[in-house]
Protein backbone atom coordinates (compact mmCIF):
# COMPACT_ATOMS: atom_id res chain seq x y z
CA UNK A 1 0.00 0.00 0.00
CA UNK A 2 2.52 2.49 1.03
CA UNK A 3 6.07 1.67 -0.66
CA UNK A 4 9.08 3.55 0.57
CA UNK A 5 12.45 2.87 -1.86
CA UNK A 6 16.11 3.41 -1.15
CA UNK A 7 15.13 6.93 0.58
CA UNK A 8 18.16 8.89 1.65
CA UNK A 9 18.10 12.72 3.28
CA UNK A 10 20.57 14.72 4.73
CA UNK A 11 20.04 17.33 6.80
CA UNK A 12 22.34 20.61 6.62
CA UNK A 13 24.39 19.32 3.76
CA UNK A 14 27.77 20.22 3.36
CA UNK A 15 27.99 21.59 6.68
CA UNK A 16 29.72 20.97 9.87
CA UNK A 17 26.13 20.29 11.48
CA UNK A 18 25.67 17.94 8.59
CA UNK A 19 23.18 15.06 9.51
CA UNK A 20 22.41 11.59 8.06
CA UNK A 21 19.63 10.72 8.95
CA UNK A 22 18.60 7.84 6.13
CA UNK A 23 20.76 6.25 3.57
CA UNK A 24 19.07 3.79 1.52
CA UNK A 25 16.15 3.03 3.82
CA UNK A 26 13.04 0.98 2.35
CA UNK A 27 9.57 -0.22 3.65
CA UNK A 28 6.84 -1.81 2.59
CA UNK A 29 3.31 -0.93 4.53
CA UNK A 30 0.79 -3.58 4.11
CA UNK A 31 -3.02 -2.32 3.51
CA UNK A 32 -4.20 -2.41 6.89
CA UNK A 33 -1.38 -2.83 8.85
CA UNK A 34 -1.02 -0.77 12.14
CA UNK A 35 2.78 -0.30 12.58
CA UNK A 36 3.91 1.12 15.76
CA UNK A 37 7.31 2.54 15.40
CA UNK A 38 10.01 3.31 18.26
CA UNK A 39 13.48 4.38 18.47
CA UNK A 40 15.23 6.94 20.18
CA UNK A 41 15.48 10.74 19.61
CA UNK A 42 16.91 11.26 16.37
CA UNK A 43 16.52 8.15 14.93
CA UNK A 44 14.57 9.31 11.93
CA UNK A 45 11.30 8.46 13.32
CA UNK A 46 9.53 11.62 12.92
CA UNK A 47 11.55 12.47 10.01
CA UNK A 48 9.90 9.50 8.23
CA UNK A 49 6.51 10.66 8.84
CA UNK A 50 7.48 14.09 7.53
CA UNK A 51 8.99 12.79 4.22
CA UNK A 52 5.83 10.79 3.75
CA UNK A 53 3.02 13.66 4.30
CA UNK A 54 5.47 16.05 2.35
CA UNK A 55 6.47 18.64 4.93
CA UNK A 56 9.91 17.61 3.90
CA UNK A 57 11.62 16.52 0.65
CA UNK A 58 13.67 13.61 0.45
CA UNK A 59 16.81 14.00 -1.15
CA UNK A 60 16.36 10.58 -3.30
CA UNK A 61 14.54 7.36 -3.33
CA UNK A 62 10.36 6.44 -4.35
CA UNK A 63 7.53 6.94 -2.09
CA UNK A 64 3.96 5.41 -3.70
CA UNK A 65 0.72 5.21 -2.67
CA UNK A 66 -1.27 2.66 -3.87
CA UNK A 67 1.52 1.75 -6.90
CA UNK A 68 0.86 5.71 -7.62
CA UNK A 69 4.45 7.78 -7.15
CA UNK A 70 3.92 10.36 -4.60
CA UNK A 71 7.17 12.32 -4.51
CA UNK A 72 6.30 15.14 -6.46
CA UNK A 73 2.81 15.54 -5.28
CA UNK A 74 3.13 18.98 -2.63
CA UNK A 75 1.97 18.34 1.21
CA UNK A 76 -1.54 19.69 0.38
CA UNK A 77 -2.33 17.28 -2.51
CA UNK A 78 -0.86 14.22 -0.29
CA UNK A 79 -3.11 15.43 2.42
CA UNK A 80 -6.15 14.49 0.31
CA UNK A 81 -5.14 10.52 1.03
CA UNK A 82 -2.71 10.84 4.38
CA UNK A 83 -4.20 12.28 7.67
CA UNK A 84 -2.14 13.34 10.40
CA UNK A 85 -2.04 14.01 13.69
CA UNK A 86 0.43 15.88 15.99
CA UNK A 87 1.78 15.93 19.34
CA UNK A 88 0.83 19.36 19.53
CA UNK A 89 -2.77 19.47 20.29
CA UNK A 90 -3.01 22.65 19.17
CA UNK A 91 -1.88 22.25 15.83
CA UNK A 92 -5.33 19.66 14.83
CA UNK A 93 -7.70 22.53 15.02
CA UNK A 94 -8.35 25.50 14.52
CA UNK A 95 -8.22 27.27 17.95
CA UNK A 96 -10.86 30.63 17.41
CA UNK A 97 -13.54 28.61 15.82
CA UNK A 98 -16.04 26.54 17.21
CA UNK A 99 -16.20 22.86 17.55
CA UNK A 100 -19.26 22.78 15.61
CA UNK A 101 -17.43 24.63 12.86
CA UNK A 102 -14.24 22.51 13.16
CA UNK A 103 -15.87 19.46 12.26
CA UNK A 104 -17.87 21.10 9.65
CA UNK A 105 -14.73 21.80 7.94
CA UNK A 106 -13.31 18.14 8.79
CA UNK A 107 -16.35 16.78 7.50
CA UNK A 108 -15.95 18.50 4.02
CA UNK A 109 -12.41 17.35 3.47
CA UNK A 110 -12.16 16.40 -0.05
CA UNK A 111 -14.69 18.53 -1.42
CA UNK A 112 -15.52 21.80 -2.66
CA UNK A 113 -14.70 24.20 -0.55
CA UNK A 114 -17.58 27.01 -2.26
CA UNK A 115 -19.35 29.91 -1.19
CA UNK A 116 -22.24 27.59 0.45
CA UNK A 117 -22.89 27.93 4.26
CA UNK A 118 -20.35 26.27 6.08
CA UNK A 119 -22.08 24.81 9.22
CA UNK A 120 -25.26 22.73 7.75
CA UNK A 121 -27.93 21.44 10.20
CA UNK A 122 -28.39 17.91 8.85
CA UNK A 123 -24.81 17.10 9.96
CA UNK A 124 -25.13 18.45 13.63
CA UNK A 125 -27.11 15.03 14.85
CA UNK A 126 -24.20 12.79 13.05
CA UNK A 127 -21.49 15.50 14.74
CA UNK A 128 -23.02 15.00 18.08
CA UNK A 129 -23.46 11.13 17.78
CA UNK A 130 -19.84 10.99 17.09
CA UNK A 131 -18.31 13.10 19.91
CA UNK A 132 -20.68 11.44 22.89
CA UNK A 133 -19.15 8.02 21.43
CA UNK A 134 -15.98 9.65 23.47
CA UNK A 135 -18.05 10.23 26.92
CA UNK A 136 -15.54 13.29 27.13
CA UNK A 137 -18.62 15.58 27.43
CA UNK A 138 -17.62 17.83 24.29
CA UNK A 139 -21.49 17.03 22.36
CA UNK A 140 -22.76 19.42 24.94
CA UNK A 141 -20.11 22.22 23.92
CA UNK A 142 -20.71 22.08 19.78
CA UNK A 143 -20.50 26.08 20.27
CA UNK A 144 -17.61 26.14 22.53
CA UNK A 145 -14.31 27.85 21.01
CA UNK A 146 -11.62 24.89 20.79
CA UNK A 147 -8.89 27.13 22.13
CA UNK A 148 -10.64 27.02 25.23
CA UNK A 149 -11.02 22.58 25.28
CA UNK A 150 -8.02 20.79 27.15
CA UNK A 151 -5.05 19.30 25.61
CA UNK A 152 -7.11 16.05 25.92
CA UNK A 153 -9.94 17.19 24.38
CA UNK A 154 -8.19 18.98 21.59
CA UNK A 155 -6.26 15.86 20.67
CA UNK A 156 -9.50 14.09 20.74
CA UNK A 157 -11.32 16.22 18.37
CA UNK A 158 -7.78 16.52 16.39
CA UNK A 159 -8.13 12.40 15.73
CA UNK A 160 -11.46 12.62 14.66
CA UNK A 161 -11.37 15.49 12.62
CA UNK A 162 -8.08 13.51 10.94
CA UNK A 163 -10.08 10.42 10.49
CA UNK A 164 -14.04 11.80 9.55
CA UNK A 165 -12.76 11.71 6.14
CA UNK A 166 -11.41 7.73 5.75
CA UNK A 167 -7.93 8.72 4.56
CA UNK A 168 -6.07 5.98 3.38
CA UNK A 169 -3.08 6.52 5.47
CA UNK A 170 -3.23 7.72 8.99
CA UNK A 171 0.28 9.44 10.11
CA UNK A 172 0.25 9.70 14.41
CA UNK A 173 3.36 11.60 15.45
CA UNK A 174 3.89 10.94 18.62
CA UNK A 175 0.27 12.20 19.29
CA UNK A 176 -0.52 11.41 23.18
CA UNK A 177 3.15 12.12 24.20
CA UNK A 178 1.54 16.16 25.21
CA UNK A 179 -1.09 14.02 27.63
CA UNK A 180 -0.86 13.17 31.32
CA UNK A 181 -1.39 9.01 31.52
CA UNK A 182 -4.94 8.63 31.85
CA UNK A 183 -6.02 10.80 28.80
CA UNK A 184 -3.48 9.17 27.25
CA UNK A 185 -4.87 5.68 27.38
CA UNK A 186 -8.26 7.46 26.45
CA UNK A 187 -6.61 8.79 23.13
CA UNK A 188 -5.12 5.35 22.64
CA UNK A 189 -7.99 3.51 23.13
CA UNK A 190 -10.02 6.06 20.55
CA UNK A 191 -7.17 5.09 18.26
CA UNK A 192 -7.25 1.92 18.37
CA UNK A 193 -11.00 1.82 17.76
CA UNK A 194 -11.28 4.12 15.26
CA UNK A 195 -8.28 1.91 13.16
CA UNK A 196 -10.44 -0.44 13.17
CA UNK A 197 -13.51 0.21 12.42
CA UNK A 198 -12.27 2.48 9.52
CA UNK A 199 -9.36 0.08 8.30
CA UNK A 200 -7.49 3.07 8.25
CA UNK A 201 -3.21 1.45 7.37
CA UNK A 202 -1.86 3.65 10.57
CA UNK A 203 1.76 4.67 11.49
CA UNK A 204 1.88 5.74 14.93
CA UNK A 205 5.27 7.04 16.53
CA UNK A 206 5.36 6.30 20.33
CA UNK A 207 7.96 6.81 23.08
CA UNK A 208 5.60 4.96 25.35
CA UNK A 209 6.91 1.28 24.97
CA UNK A 210 3.50 -0.68 26.40
CA UNK A 211 1.96 1.32 23.85
CA UNK A 212 3.79 -0.02 21.24
CA UNK A 213 4.12 -3.37 22.31
CA UNK A 214 0.18 -3.64 22.76
CA UNK A 215 -1.00 -1.63 19.98
CA UNK A 216 -1.39 -2.65 16.02
CA UNK A 217 -0.23 -5.69 14.08
CA UNK A 218 3.58 -4.91 13.66
CA UNK A 219 6.66 -3.13 15.79
CA UNK A 220 9.45 -1.02 14.17
CA UNK A 221 12.59 0.18 16.08
CA UNK A 222 14.24 2.48 14.23
CA UNK A 223 17.82 3.22 14.84
CA UNK A 224 20.19 5.97 13.17
CA UNK A 225 18.26 5.59 10.42
CA UNK A 226 17.45 2.12 9.76
CA UNK A 227 14.93 -0.34 11.02
CA UNK A 228 16.91 -2.79 13.82
CA UNK A 229 13.85 -4.54 15.02
CA UNK A 230 10.31 -5.54 12.67
CA UNK A 231 7.96 -7.58 14.31
CA UNK A 232 4.73 -8.47 12.93
CA UNK A 233 1.47 -11.45 13.34
CA UNK A 234 1.91 -14.24 15.84
CA UNK A 235 5.27 -13.01 17.31
CA UNK A 236 3.96 -9.25 17.63
CA UNK A 237 1.22 -10.71 20.10
CA UNK A 238 3.77 -12.49 22.14
CA UNK A 239 6.06 -9.90 22.71
CA UNK A 240 6.72 -8.23 25.78
CA UNK A 241 8.73 -5.08 27.25
CA UNK A 242 11.54 -7.79 28.48
CA UNK A 243 11.90 -9.59 24.85
CA UNK A 244 11.98 -6.76 23.21
CA UNK A 245 14.61 -5.23 25.42
CA UNK A 246 16.74 -8.58 24.62
CA UNK A 247 15.90 -8.71 20.68
CA UNK A 248 17.51 -4.99 21.52
CA UNK A 249 20.55 -6.50 23.08
CA UNK A 250 21.36 -9.04 20.34
CA UNK A 251 21.20 -6.27 18.23
CA UNK A 252 24.11 -3.87 20.18
CA UNK A 253 25.43 -0.80 19.78
CA UNK A 254 26.91 1.98 20.87
CA UNK A 255 24.30 4.22 22.93
CA UNK A 256 22.56 0.99 24.08
CA UNK A 257 23.02 1.93 27.65
CA UNK A 258 21.58 5.52 27.06
CA UNK A 259 19.01 3.63 25.23
CA UNK A 260 18.40 1.00 27.97
CA UNK A 261 17.79 3.51 30.87
CA UNK A 262 15.42 5.75 28.74
CA UNK A 263 12.86 2.59 28.32
CA UNK A 264 12.59 1.77 31.42
CA UNK B 1 -23.84 70.67 16.42
CA UNK B 2 -26.10 68.15 14.66
CA UNK B 3 -24.16 68.44 11.58
CA UNK B 4 -20.87 67.61 13.67
CA UNK B 5 -22.53 64.79 14.51
CA UNK B 6 -23.41 63.71 10.77
CA UNK B 7 -20.22 64.04 9.86
CA UNK B 8 -18.67 62.62 12.06
CA UNK B 9 -21.21 59.54 11.16
CA UNK B 10 -20.54 59.98 7.70
CA UNK B 11 -17.03 59.72 7.86
CA UNK B 12 -16.86 57.10 10.34
CA UNK B 13 -18.83 55.03 8.12
CA UNK B 14 -17.25 55.48 4.67
CA UNK B 15 -13.44 54.93 6.86
CA UNK B 16 -15.44 52.48 8.45
CA UNK B 17 -15.52 49.45 5.11
CA UNK B 18 -11.56 50.29 4.92
CA UNK B 19 -11.81 48.88 8.81
CA UNK B 20 -13.73 46.14 7.47
CA UNK B 21 -10.97 45.34 5.32
CA UNK B 22 -7.83 45.76 7.79
CA UNK B 23 -9.80 44.08 9.98
CA UNK B 24 -9.88 40.57 7.63
CA UNK B 25 -6.16 41.16 6.91
CA UNK B 26 -4.69 41.92 10.58
CA UNK B 27 -7.24 40.14 12.47
CA UNK B 28 -8.51 37.33 11.15
CA UNK B 29 -5.65 36.38 8.54
CA UNK B 30 -2.73 37.41 10.78
CA UNK B 31 -1.17 39.21 7.69
CA UNK B 32 -0.25 43.25 8.73
CA UNK B 33 -0.85 44.40 5.03
CA UNK B 34 0.64 47.57 4.43
CA UNK B 35 -0.21 47.94 1.31
CA UNK B 36 -3.61 49.44 2.36
CA UNK B 37 -1.81 52.95 2.77
CA UNK B 38 -1.12 52.50 -1.54
CA UNK B 39 -4.52 50.76 -2.44
CA UNK B 40 -6.81 53.72 -0.32
CA UNK B 41 -5.71 56.16 -2.34
CA UNK B 42 -5.80 53.64 -5.31
CA UNK B 43 -9.66 53.51 -5.37
CA UNK B 44 -9.66 57.60 -4.57
CA UNK B 45 -7.48 57.69 -7.92
CA UNK B 46 -9.22 55.02 -10.13
CA UNK B 47 -12.49 56.97 -9.14
CA UNK B 48 -11.28 60.23 -10.25
CA UNK B 49 -10.39 59.41 -13.37
CA UNK B 50 -13.14 57.14 -14.23
CA UNK B 51 -15.56 60.22 -13.10
CA UNK B 52 -13.48 62.60 -15.27
CA UNK B 53 -14.02 60.02 -18.10
CA UNK B 54 -17.87 59.98 -17.35
CA UNK B 55 -18.31 56.92 -16.52
CA UNK B 56 -21.38 56.32 -13.76
CA UNK B 57 -20.43 56.62 -10.19
CA UNK B 58 -21.36 53.33 -9.23
CA UNK B 59 -19.54 51.70 -11.90
CA UNK B 60 -16.18 53.91 -10.33
CA UNK B 61 -17.01 51.83 -7.04
CA UNK B 62 -16.97 48.66 -8.46
CA UNK B 63 -14.05 49.30 -10.50
CA UNK B 64 -12.32 50.30 -7.35
CA UNK B 65 -12.98 47.52 -6.13
CA UNK B 66 -11.84 45.47 -8.68
CA UNK B 67 -8.53 46.90 -9.03
CA UNK B 68 -8.21 46.95 -5.23
CA UNK B 69 -8.38 43.27 -5.30
CA UNK B 70 -5.93 43.00 -8.17
CA UNK B 71 -3.42 45.19 -5.82
CA UNK B 72 -4.33 42.23 -2.76
CA UNK B 73 -3.06 39.57 -5.42
CA UNK B 74 -0.31 41.10 -6.03
CA UNK B 75 0.79 41.71 -2.50
CA UNK B 76 -0.38 38.03 -2.02
CA UNK B 77 1.45 36.92 -4.75
CA UNK B 78 4.79 37.98 -3.67
CA UNK B 79 4.37 36.59 -0.32
CA UNK B 80 3.21 33.35 -1.28
CA UNK B 81 4.93 32.38 -4.48
CA UNK B 82 8.56 34.27 -3.34
CA UNK B 83 8.11 33.98 0.12
CA UNK B 84 8.60 37.62 0.27
CA UNK B 85 7.94 38.36 4.56
CA UNK B 86 4.23 39.89 5.33
CA UNK B 87 5.69 43.24 6.12
CA UNK B 88 7.89 43.76 3.45
CA UNK B 89 5.59 42.07 0.14
CA UNK B 90 3.07 45.18 1.95
CA UNK B 91 5.86 47.80 1.85
CA UNK B 92 6.76 47.08 -1.59
CA UNK B 93 3.18 47.28 -3.26
CA UNK B 94 2.41 50.57 -1.14
CA UNK B 95 5.62 51.99 -2.69
CA UNK B 96 4.74 50.99 -6.01
CA UNK B 97 1.41 52.00 -5.71
CA UNK B 98 2.11 55.75 -5.49
CA UNK B 99 3.71 55.83 -8.65
CA UNK B 100 0.74 53.78 -10.09
CA UNK B 101 -1.77 56.42 -8.20
CA UNK B 102 0.58 59.39 -9.81
CA UNK B 103 0.26 57.94 -13.47
CA UNK B 104 -3.71 57.09 -13.27
CA UNK B 105 -4.73 60.59 -12.34
CA UNK B 106 -1.63 61.96 -14.06
CA UNK B 107 -1.20 64.37 -11.34
CA UNK B 108 -0.98 64.85 -7.49
CA UNK B 109 -4.43 65.74 -6.92
CA UNK B 110 -7.90 65.76 -9.25
CA UNK B 111 -10.85 68.15 -7.73
CA UNK B 112 -13.95 66.44 -8.83
CA UNK B 113 -16.31 69.41 -7.96
CA UNK B 114 -18.43 69.64 -10.67
CA UNK B 115 -18.67 65.77 -11.71
CA UNK B 116 -21.15 63.73 -11.13
CA UNK B 117 -20.69 61.72 -7.66
CA UNK B 118 -22.74 58.92 -5.83
CA UNK B 119 -23.91 61.69 -3.73
CA UNK B 120 -25.10 63.83 -6.91
CA UNK B 121 -28.97 63.22 -6.53
CA UNK B 122 -31.56 64.17 -3.75
CA UNK B 123 -30.87 61.55 -0.99
CA UNK B 124 -28.79 62.33 1.83
CA UNK B 125 -25.53 61.21 1.72
CA UNK B 126 -26.01 59.75 5.05
CA UNK B 127 -28.27 57.58 3.95
CA UNK B 128 -26.00 56.24 0.86
CA UNK B 129 -23.42 55.87 2.93
CA UNK B 130 -25.41 53.60 5.55
CA UNK B 131 -26.26 51.46 2.94
CA UNK B 132 -23.17 50.33 1.22
CA UNK B 133 -21.33 50.56 4.61
CA UNK B 134 -23.73 48.29 5.72
CA UNK B 135 -24.41 46.33 2.61
CA UNK B 136 -20.21 45.69 2.47
CA UNK B 137 -20.73 44.79 6.16
CA UNK B 138 -23.52 41.57 6.08
CA UNK B 139 -21.51 40.74 2.61
CA UNK B 140 -18.53 40.19 4.81
CA UNK B 141 -20.47 38.40 7.78
CA UNK B 142 -21.91 36.22 5.46
CA UNK B 143 -19.03 35.22 3.61
CA UNK B 144 -17.06 34.26 6.62
CA UNK B 145 -19.73 32.01 7.55
CA UNK B 146 -18.94 30.06 3.93
CA UNK B 147 -17.01 26.73 3.64
CA UNK B 148 -14.33 29.15 2.03
CA UNK B 149 -14.65 31.37 4.92
CA UNK B 150 -13.95 28.88 7.21
CA UNK B 151 -11.09 28.32 5.82
CA UNK B 152 -9.72 31.97 5.49
CA UNK B 153 -10.02 31.97 9.44
CA UNK B 154 -8.51 28.91 9.48
CA UNK B 155 -5.42 30.29 7.98
CA UNK B 156 -5.01 32.70 10.69
CA UNK B 157 -5.47 30.26 12.93
CA UNK B 158 -3.52 26.97 12.46
CA UNK B 159 -2.23 27.23 8.47
CA UNK B 160 -1.32 23.61 8.86
CA UNK B 161 -5.21 22.34 9.61
CA UNK B 162 -5.86 23.99 5.85
CA UNK B 163 -2.84 22.05 4.53
CA UNK B 164 -4.45 18.96 5.78
CA UNK B 165 -7.80 19.74 4.42
CA UNK B 166 -6.24 19.31 1.20
CA UNK B 167 -6.13 23.03 0.38
CA UNK B 168 -3.35 24.79 -0.60
CA UNK B 169 -3.01 27.96 1.91
CA UNK B 170 -1.26 30.04 -0.62
CA UNK B 171 -4.80 30.79 -2.14
CA UNK B 172 -6.85 31.21 0.81
CA UNK B 173 -4.38 34.10 1.81
CA UNK B 174 -4.00 35.91 -1.85
CA UNK B 175 -7.96 35.93 -1.91
CA UNK B 176 -8.50 37.18 1.26
CA UNK B 177 -5.86 40.44 0.78
CA UNK B 178 -7.72 40.68 -2.38
CA UNK B 179 -11.14 41.16 -0.40
CA UNK B 180 -9.45 43.11 2.01
CA UNK B 181 -7.91 45.29 -0.33
CA UNK B 182 -10.83 45.51 -2.71
CA UNK B 183 -12.88 47.03 0.57
CA UNK B 184 -9.73 49.49 1.16
CA UNK B 185 -9.96 50.40 -2.30
CA UNK B 186 -14.26 50.67 -2.64
CA UNK B 187 -13.77 53.00 1.05
CA UNK B 188 -10.59 55.40 -1.09
CA UNK B 189 -13.28 55.41 -3.90
CA UNK B 190 -16.50 56.49 -1.43
CA UNK B 191 -13.68 58.74 0.33
CA UNK B 192 -13.31 60.62 -3.42
CA UNK B 193 -16.14 61.15 -4.18
CA UNK B 194 -17.90 62.61 -0.37
CA UNK B 195 -14.91 64.67 -0.15
CA UNK B 196 -14.90 65.62 -3.71
CA UNK B 197 -11.20 65.54 -4.85
CA UNK B 198 -8.52 63.13 -4.80
CA UNK B 199 -5.14 63.47 -3.76
CA UNK B 200 -2.39 61.17 -4.12
CA UNK B 201 -1.59 61.65 -0.31
CA UNK B 202 -4.43 60.65 1.05
CA UNK B 203 -3.40 56.86 1.96
CA UNK B 204 -0.88 58.27 4.40
CA UNK B 205 -1.68 56.74 7.80
CA UNK B 206 -4.56 54.92 6.65
CA UNK B 207 -2.86 51.80 8.24
CA UNK B 208 -2.29 53.15 11.45
CA UNK B 209 -6.31 54.45 11.36
CA UNK B 210 -7.61 50.84 10.59
CA UNK B 211 -5.95 49.79 13.71
CA UNK B 212 -6.53 52.34 15.96
CA UNK B 213 -10.48 51.83 14.98
CA UNK B 214 -10.24 47.60 15.28
CA UNK B 215 -7.95 47.93 18.98
CA UNK B 216 -10.78 50.88 19.97
CA UNK B 217 -14.08 48.48 19.27
CA UNK B 218 -12.13 45.42 20.43
CA UNK B 219 -11.71 46.85 23.79
CA UNK B 220 -15.01 48.59 24.42
CA UNK B 221 -16.84 45.69 23.47
CA UNK B 222 -14.80 43.43 25.57
CA UNK B 223 -16.07 40.32 26.70
CA UNK B 224 -19.22 40.74 24.76
CA UNK B 225 -19.60 37.77 22.84
CA UNK B 226 -22.90 38.30 21.24
CA UNK B 227 -21.50 41.60 19.03
CA UNK B 228 -20.02 40.21 15.75
CA UNK B 229 -16.70 41.84 15.18
CA UNK B 230 -17.45 43.21 12.21
CA UNK B 231 -20.05 45.32 13.75
CA UNK B 232 -17.15 46.03 16.94
CA UNK B 233 -14.97 47.41 13.80
CA UNK B 234 -17.34 49.56 12.38
CA UNK B 235 -18.11 51.38 15.80
CA UNK B 236 -14.21 51.54 16.43
CA UNK B 237 -14.10 53.64 13.41
CA UNK B 238 -16.82 55.37 14.48
CA UNK B 239 -15.07 56.06 17.79
CA UNK B 240 -12.15 56.94 16.09
CA UNK B 241 -13.34 59.58 13.63
CA UNK B 242 -15.37 61.46 17.29
CA UNK B 243 -12.23 61.26 19.24
CA UNK B 244 -10.31 63.38 16.36
CA UNK B 245 -13.47 65.23 15.48
CA UNK B 246 -12.97 66.64 19.35
CA UNK B 247 -9.44 66.94 19.00
CA UNK B 248 -9.62 69.24 15.95
CA UNK B 249 -12.41 70.92 18.03
CA UNK B 250 -9.82 71.67 21.05
CA UNK B 251 -8.44 73.61 18.70
CA UNK B 252 -5.40 71.30 17.45
CA UNK B 253 -4.90 72.16 13.85
CA UNK B 254 -6.00 69.39 11.33
CA UNK B 255 -2.13 68.51 10.98
CA UNK B 256 -1.62 67.41 13.95
CA UNK B 257 -3.82 64.40 13.59
CA UNK B 258 -1.71 62.12 12.41
CA UNK B 259 0.25 62.48 15.54
CA UNK B 260 -2.99 62.00 17.53
CA UNK B 261 -3.41 59.21 15.86
CA UNK B 262 -0.68 57.33 17.02
CA UNK B 263 -0.55 59.00 20.28
CA UNK B 264 -4.06 57.25 20.60
CA UNK B 265 -2.88 54.11 18.97
CA UNK B 266 -0.09 54.09 21.12
CA UNK B 267 -2.35 54.69 24.72
CA UNK B 268 -4.62 51.89 23.71
CA UNK B 269 -1.96 49.20 22.95
CA UNK B 270 0.12 50.21 25.67
CA UNK B 271 -3.06 49.54 28.14
CA UNK B 272 -3.75 46.54 26.54
CA UNK B 273 -0.36 45.05 26.83
CA UNK B 274 -0.03 46.26 30.50
CA UNK B 275 -2.27 43.68 31.31
CA UNK B 276 -1.14 41.33 29.47
CA UNK B 277 2.12 41.79 31.26
CA UNK B 278 0.76 41.38 34.36
CA UNK B 279 -0.65 38.26 33.62
CA UNK B 280 2.62 36.69 32.19
CA UNK B 281 4.85 38.42 35.50
CA UNK B 282 2.17 36.37 37.98
CA UNK B 283 2.56 33.02 35.99
CA UNK B 284 6.54 32.86 35.79
CA UNK B 285 6.26 33.56 40.24
CA UNK B 286 4.67 30.80 39.85
CA UNK B 287 6.56 29.15 38.10
CA UNK B 288 9.67 29.48 40.79
CA UNK B 289 12.06 31.14 39.05
CA UNK B 290 12.38 34.91 38.62
CA UNK B 291 14.93 37.19 37.56
CA UNK B 292 16.58 39.34 40.07
CA UNK B 293 18.04 42.92 39.36
CA UNK B 294 21.65 43.57 40.88
CA UNK B 295 20.37 45.99 43.28
CA UNK B 296 18.04 43.05 44.97
CA UNK B 297 18.35 40.85 47.29
CA UNK B 298 16.93 37.55 46.91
Amino acid sequence: MLEIQNLSKTFNKSTVNEKKVFKGFSLDVKKGDFITIIGSNGAGKSSLLNIISGSIKEDQGYLKLNDKTINKLPEYKRTKHISRVFQDPSLGTSPSMTILENLSMAYNKGKKFGLTMGVSKKNKEYFIKILSKLSLGLEGQLNTKVGLLSGGQRQALSLIMATMSNPELLLLDEHTAALDPKTSKIIVDLTKSIVKEKKITTLMVTHNLNQAINVGNRILMFHQGEIVIDIKGKEKKSLNIDKLMDYFEKIQSKDLLSDRLLFQ
Amino acid sequence: MVDFWISILEQGLIFGVMVLGVYITYKILDFPDLSVDGSFPLGAAITAQSLSLGINPFIALFLSFLVGMVSGAITGFLHVKYKITNLLSGILVMIGLYSVNLRIMGKANMPLFNKTTIFSNNIKPIFIIVIITFIMKLLLDLFLKTKFGFLVKATGDNPKLVTSLGINIGITKIAALMISNGLVALSGSMMAQYQRFSDVGMGRGIIVMGLASIIFGQSIFKGTSFILPTTMALFGSLLYKTSTAFALKLGFPPTDLKLITSVIVIIALAINNKKFSFKGKKLFNIGGGRRVRNSESV
